[in-house]
C-alpha cells in the first residue's frame, strides 16, 4: 500500500467514525464507548500476525508476541461481554413497554 | 502478503464493524449492533489463522484462550456498578497490544522506511500511554488508588517527559537500526508518561478520560495496522479513533468541562489550598410520615433520582408516588444530572421504563433555576451530583463540576441507605444543612412507606 492510498483511507475512515456517531443520544454514550472499545479489539488480528511471524528461536520475540495476542484477545472478549451486558440492561425497558402495549 | 480470501474477509469485517457501530448509536438497534460486530470479530480471528507463512500456532492459541477466557469471565462476573473500570482495563489491554505489536516489529527489524517507522513509533507511544493510563484509571475507579497524585510542577514534568519521549521516538525513526536499549527506554518513558498524565485527574472526570484513552487506542491500532499492511486494523482503528474523539467531546460537554480542563485542571486546582472546608451541623432524620406530609402539602416537588434508585429498582414506586402527589394538586417534576448513576443517561432510561412522560423530565440547565421556588427537593439515592461543595470548596476534587442545586429548595429530603459517603468518597455537605432531612432505607421500601402515608392523608 503506498503512502497516499493509506492517507486517503485514514481520511475517509476518520470521517466515517465521526459521522457514524454524530447524532447519538446521551443515554448511549457509555455503551457506545464500550462498543468502540470492543471494535478496536481487532488489534488481536494484528497481534496474531506478528506472533505468527516471530522467530521461534527467539524467546524475546515469542514473549512479546504472546503478550500482544493475550492483551488483544482480552480486549476483544472483555469489550464484547461488557458492552453486551450494558445494552441488555437498556433493552429491558423496551421489552416491558412492548409487553404492556 | 495476504491472499484474496483473507482480503475479502477483512473487507467484510470492516464493513460490519462500521454498520455495528452505526446500529449501536440508536437505542432500538444497539443490541443487534454489538452482536454483529461480535461475529465479525470471530470471523476476523478465524480467517487470520489462514495467513500464509505463520507459525507458533500453539503459543498463539494458548494466548487467545487465556486472554479471552480470563476477560470473558471477569466481564461476566463484575457487578454492573463496576462497568466503567472494566471498560478502562480492556481498553488499556488493546493499547498494550498495539504497543507490543510495534515492539515486536522493531525486535524483528521489520520496520523499514520513514513513514512506516514514524507510524510504528506513534502507535507505540499512543498505545503505551493508553495502556498505563487505563491501568491508572482502573486503579482509581476500583478504589485501589484513592488519591489524585499531583507532582510538584506537574505541568513542567509533563512537558519535559513528553519532549524526551518524542526525542527518543525521533531517534528511533531516523536510526538505520535502532539499538535495543533505545527502544526499551522509549517504551519505558511512554509508559511513565501515561501514568503521570492520568494520576492527577479526579474521580468525577474519569468517564471522560476513559473515553479519551479509548480514542487513543483506536489511533494506535490504526497506525500499527498501517505498519502491518492490514486494512482491517487501519479502518477499525481510525474509525474508533475518530468516533472516540467525538464521543469524548460530547461527554465533556455534558459535564460542562472542556477536555483541556480535564487534563490540565489539576494545575489551577492547587490555588485552593490543601485543607477542605469543615462541614458544620448534624444529619437530621425524618420519618416516612413526615416526608409524606411535607410533600403532600407542598406546591412543587422536584425529584432527583440517582444510582440508589437504580440499585433498588424503585423507579416504578417513585412514579406511583409522583402520580399520587399530582392527584393531590402538587406539581411534580424530575431533575436529571448528566452523570447521575454510573452511566450518562442511566436515569432517563429507568424513568422511561416506569412510564414517566418526557415532558416531566428536565436536565440540569433547564431545572437548576427552579430549585429556589420548589417546596421540596426529593433526592433518591443521589449523592455527589447534589453536593454543594462542588460550588463552594475549591480544594474538593469535585469542585467545578456542575451540580443540581437542591440545597436551594425550601426543604430537602434525602432517601439514602446508610450514612456513608458517595462514589467519589467525598463527604456531602448537603446532608448537614439545616433544610435537609434524611429518610433512611432502600429507595424501594422508603418510597413504598411514603406512598402508604400519602394515601392515609387523603382519606
Amino acid at each position: 500500500m503506498d503512502g497516499f492510498t493509506a492517507l486517503y483511507i485514514f481520511m475517509l475512515a476518520a470521517f466515517t467514525g465521526y459521522e457514524v456517531i454524530s447524532r447519538v443520544p446521551v443515554i448511549l454514550h457509555t455503551p457506545l464507548m464500550s462498543g468502540s472499545n470492543f471494535v478496536h479489539g481487532v488489534v488481536l488480528v494484528g497481534a496474531m500476525v506478528v506472533l505468527g511471524h516471530a522467530d521461534p528461536e527467539s524467546p524475546l520475540q515469542l514473549a512479546i508476541g504472546f503478550v500482544a495476542v493475550f492483551l488483544g484477545a482480552a480486549n476483544a472478549a472483555g469489550g464484547y461481554v461488557v458492552t453486551e451486558r450494558m445494552l441488555a440492561m437498556f433493552n429491558k425497558g423496551d421489552k416491558k413497554k412492548e409487553g404492556g402495549a | 502478503m495476504l491472499n484474496g480470501f483473507i482480503q475479502i474477509s477483512y473487507f467484510a469485517v470492516a464493513v460490519v464493524f462500521i454498520l455495528g457501530l452505526k446500529a449501536m448509536s440508536s437505542p432500538v438497534t444497539a443490541r443487534k449492533g454489538i452482536v454483529w460486530a461480535g461475529w465479525a470479530m470471530v470471523a476476523a480471528t478465524l480467517v487470520t489463522f489462514q495467513t500464509p507463512g505463520m507459525q507458533n500456532f500453539g503459543l498463539m492459541i494458548l494466548a487467545i484462550v487465556l486472554g479471552g477466557s480470563l476477560a470473558w469471565w471477569s466481564g461476566k462476573m463484575v457487578k454492573m456498578t463496576d462497568m466503567p473500570q472494566m471498560v478502562a482495563i480492556y481498553n488499556g489491554m488493546g493499547g498494550g497490544a498495539a504497543a507490543a505489536i510495534a515492539a515486536l516489529e522493531f525486535a524483528r527489524g521489520e520496520v523499514h522506511g520513514t513513514v512506516v517507522a514514524t507510524l510504528a513509533v506513534l502507535g507505540a507511544l499512543i498505545g503505551s500511554v493508553a495502556f498505563s493510563g487505563s491501568c491508572v484509571a482502573f486503579a482509581k475507579l476500583q478504589g485501589i488508588m484513592k488519591k489524585a497524585i499531583r507532582l510538584p510542577q506537574q505541568n513542567t514534568v509533563n512537558v519535559v517527559l513528553a519532549a524526551l519521549t518524542a526525542v527518543l521516538g525521533l531517534a528511533i525513526i531516523t536510526a538505520e537500526t535502532p539499538s535495543g536499549m533505545l527502544i526499551v527506554l522509549f517504551f519505558v518513558l511512554a509508559l511513565v508518561l501515561g501514568v503521570i498524565l492520568t494520576s492527577p485527574i479526579g474521580g468525577a472526570d474519569m468517564p471522560v478520560v476513559i473515553s479519551l484513552l479509548n480514542a487513543f487506542t483506536g489511533l494506535a491500532v490504526g497506525f500499527e495496522g498501517y505498519v502491518l499492511g492490514n486494512p482491517a486494523l487501519i479502518v477499525a482503528g481510525i474509525v474508533v479513533g475518530a468516533s472516540g474523539t467525538l464521543l469524548t467531546q460530547l461527554m465533556a460537554k455534558a459535564m460542562n468541562r472542556p477536555i483541556s480542563n480535564v487534563i490540565f485542571a489539576p494545575l489551577t486546582g492547587e490555588s485552593g489550598g490543601g485543607e477542605g472546608q469543615a462541614i458544620e451541623g448534624t444529619m437530621k432524620e425524618f420519618s416516612a410520615l413526615d416526608a409524606a406530609s411535607v410533600m403532600r402539602y407542598a406546591g412543587k416537588v422536584i425529584i432527583v433520582p440517582g444510582y440508589g434508585m437504580a440499585v433498588a429498582g424503585a423507579q416504578h414506586k417513585v412514579w406511583e408516588m409522583a402520580q399520587l402527589l399530582e392527584e393531590g394538586g402538587v406539581e411534580v417534576v424530575f431533575a436529571i444530572h448528566p452523570v447521575a448513576g454510573r452511566m450518562p443517561g442511566h436515569m432517563n432510561v429507568l424513568l422511561a421504563e416506569a412510564g414517566v412522560p418526557y415532558d416531566k423530565i428536565f436536565d440540569l440547565e433547564e431545572i437548576n433555576a427552579e430549585f429556589p421556588q420548589a417546596d421540596v427537593a426529593l433526592v433518591i439515592g443521589a449523592n455527589d451530583v447534589v453536593n454543594p461543595v462542588a460550588r463552594t470548596d475549591k480544594s474538593s476534587p469535585i469542585y467545578g463540576m456542575p451540580i443540581l442545586n437542591v440545597d436551594m429548595a425550601q426543604n430537602v429530603i434525602v432517601v439514602k441507605r446508610g450514612k456513608g459517603a458517595g462514589y467519589s468518597g467525598i463527604e456531602n455537605a448537603l446532608f448537614y444543612k439545616d433544610n435537609c432531612r434524611m429518610l433512611y432505607g432502600s429507595a424501594q421500601q422508603a418510597i413504598a412507606e411514603v406512598i402508604t402515608h400519602v394515601k392515609a392523608l387523603e382519606s
